[in-house]
């Protein structure tokens, strides 16, 4: 293992681009789709979730050795939930109105498969300070993404940047598109900035071969119980080779365990 | 009767799960590759819906509001749904071997699908009363399948079609999709023109 701080930084800044979970690792993106009409909606699900997130990564390392491997996915699950319970009592009681606009999102963060799925690939094997690092690096990526499709779903859709309404736009020369700010401007908005990190990732390869996008599939978890589905693992690879990995994956276990 | 079909075809046409309120996204961009998978994911989709919320309704209007403990919503619901997988997917295995070997692999990854947890909360947001929030869950899942199953159409398509490089896969598979998001725009102001 190289030096703590050396591998510290490391696990921070691989979630802003590397493994931007957004728009590399394709995971969350129900939340991503729904709540970014507008720059701050996107702000304020992003800290949500990072929150959610860095407790839960603190936690789950902390737990390490007490959870049974055989139901490990249930408790990581129920200690998400219990902070995403934190997180929503809290909006309701000091930020209402993005309560209001988060809507039904916020609940469902506990299945955001950002949030399992670094609990099953980092913070179930690795101890605290690295944990943190990640869920920082990881919440920190997110937040941006979301934060960036919001802002172009706003300017683009009302014509506004964090509800201030900005010039030149809807005076009647430049009239906003609505479309931006309904369901299909958020796949629009979606497509085109993974075709725009594609591109990105391929110039960045070139310009430097030693760094190598990590395998995408990194950020889906590969237990039964998991959101494989969910990750760049199955969007990239098809449904029916990801089921065959996950049988593999499964049986493997099994066998294990009966050596166990 | 009446207001059951509203809250029926709402869920499937108007305020469609996938195409209008973002909820199961990640089976509905990863399933839909072919057909069969598609159907045999939303059936899996649409029986468990209808199960979860048939258990969290009363669970949370019999048990936990009365005694004040609502705000345990989030932690009980995903349990139930994530024991209640488990159980199908067992007693399948034992019953119906057939329809387990088909529909089995969709199972495990049904837990972390936002549109179940999603339609159970939906349920109780809305005050549903117990008939009414069946309608919904049946509903939302029938949207789910014919989601999936416009847009697995749809894919077939552009599988074939010779697109930039750089918008092969996903991103062009998200501008379909959103274009097929579009078209559920025509079922705007339909439950007025049916009920109203």
């Amino acid at each position: 293992m190289p030096t703590p701080k050396i591998s510290l930084k490391n696990e921070f800044s691989k979630g802003l681009v590397r493994e931007n979970p957004v728009l590399r690792l394709m995971l969350g993106v129900c939340p991503t789709l729904a709540v970014t009409t507008t720059a701050k909606n996107g702000i304020g699900m992003g800290l949500a979730a990072t929150f959610v997130l860095v407790s839960s990564n603190i936690v789950i390392s902390l737990l390490r050795p007490v959870i049974p491997e055989k139901v490990r996915i249930p408790a990581f699950i129920t200690v998400i939930a219990s902070f995403v319970t934190i997180v929503q009592m809290l909006m309701q009681a000091f930020l209402p109105d993005l309560n209001d606009s988060l809507g039904i999102f916020i609940p469902l963060i506990t299945v955001n498969c950002i949030i399992l799925a670094r609990a099953e690939m980092f913070a179930s094997k690795h101890s605290i300070l690295p944990s943190i690092a990640d869920g920082l690096g990881m919440g920190a990526g997110y937040t941006a993404t979301l934060f960036l499709m919001g802002t172009i779903r706003e300017v683009m859709g009302n014509g506004s940047f964090m509800d201030i309404k900005l010039p030149f736009i809807g005076t009647g020369t430049i009239e906003p598109m609505l479309i931006m700010i309904l369901p299909p401007g958020g796949f629009f908005a979606y497509g085109m900035l993974i075709a725009l990190s594609q591109k990105l990732a391929e110039w960045l390869e070139k310009r430097n071969p030693d760094i190598k996008g990590d395998d995408s599939c990194a950020g889906a978890i590969n237990d039964q119980t998991a959101c494989l589905l969910c990750g760049a693992c199955s969007l990239h690879k098809g449904m029916d080779e990801a089921a065959a990995e996950m049988r593999d994956k499964a049986d493997n276990q099994k066998k294990d365990g009966d050596i166990k | 009767m009446k207001e059951m079909l509203i809250i029926l075809f709402s869920a499937i046409l108007v305020d469609n799960f996938v195409l209008s309120r973002f909820l199961g996204i990640c089976p509905f961009l990863g399933v839909s590759k072919n057909l069969k998978t598609a159907m045999g994911m939303s059936f899996a989709v649409l029986a468990v819906m209808v199960m979860a919320s048939a258990i969290t309704w009363p669970v949370f209007n019999l048990l936990l509001a009365p005694n004040g403990l609502s705000y345990l919503q989030t932690v009980i619901f995903i349990l139930v749904i994530a024991s209640l997988v488990q159980i199908i997917e067992t007693v399948l295995k034992k019953a119906i071997p057939s329809l387990y070997q088909s529909l089995g692999i969709y199972l495990p990854l049904i837990t972390t699908n936002c549109a179940i947890l999603g339609a159970a909360i939906l349920n109780i947001d809305n005050e549903y009363t117990f008939l009414q929030s069946i309608a919904n869950s049946l509903g939302a899942g029938l949207g789910f399948m014919l989601a999936l199953f416009i847009f697995a159409g749809v894919r077939s398509k552009v599988d074939h079609a010779d697109v930039p490089k750089f918008m092969k896969g996903l991103p062009i598979t998200l501008v379909s999709a959103a274009l097929v998001s579009i078209s559920f725009f025509g079922f705007k102001g339909l439950i007025e023109k049916l009920f109203g």
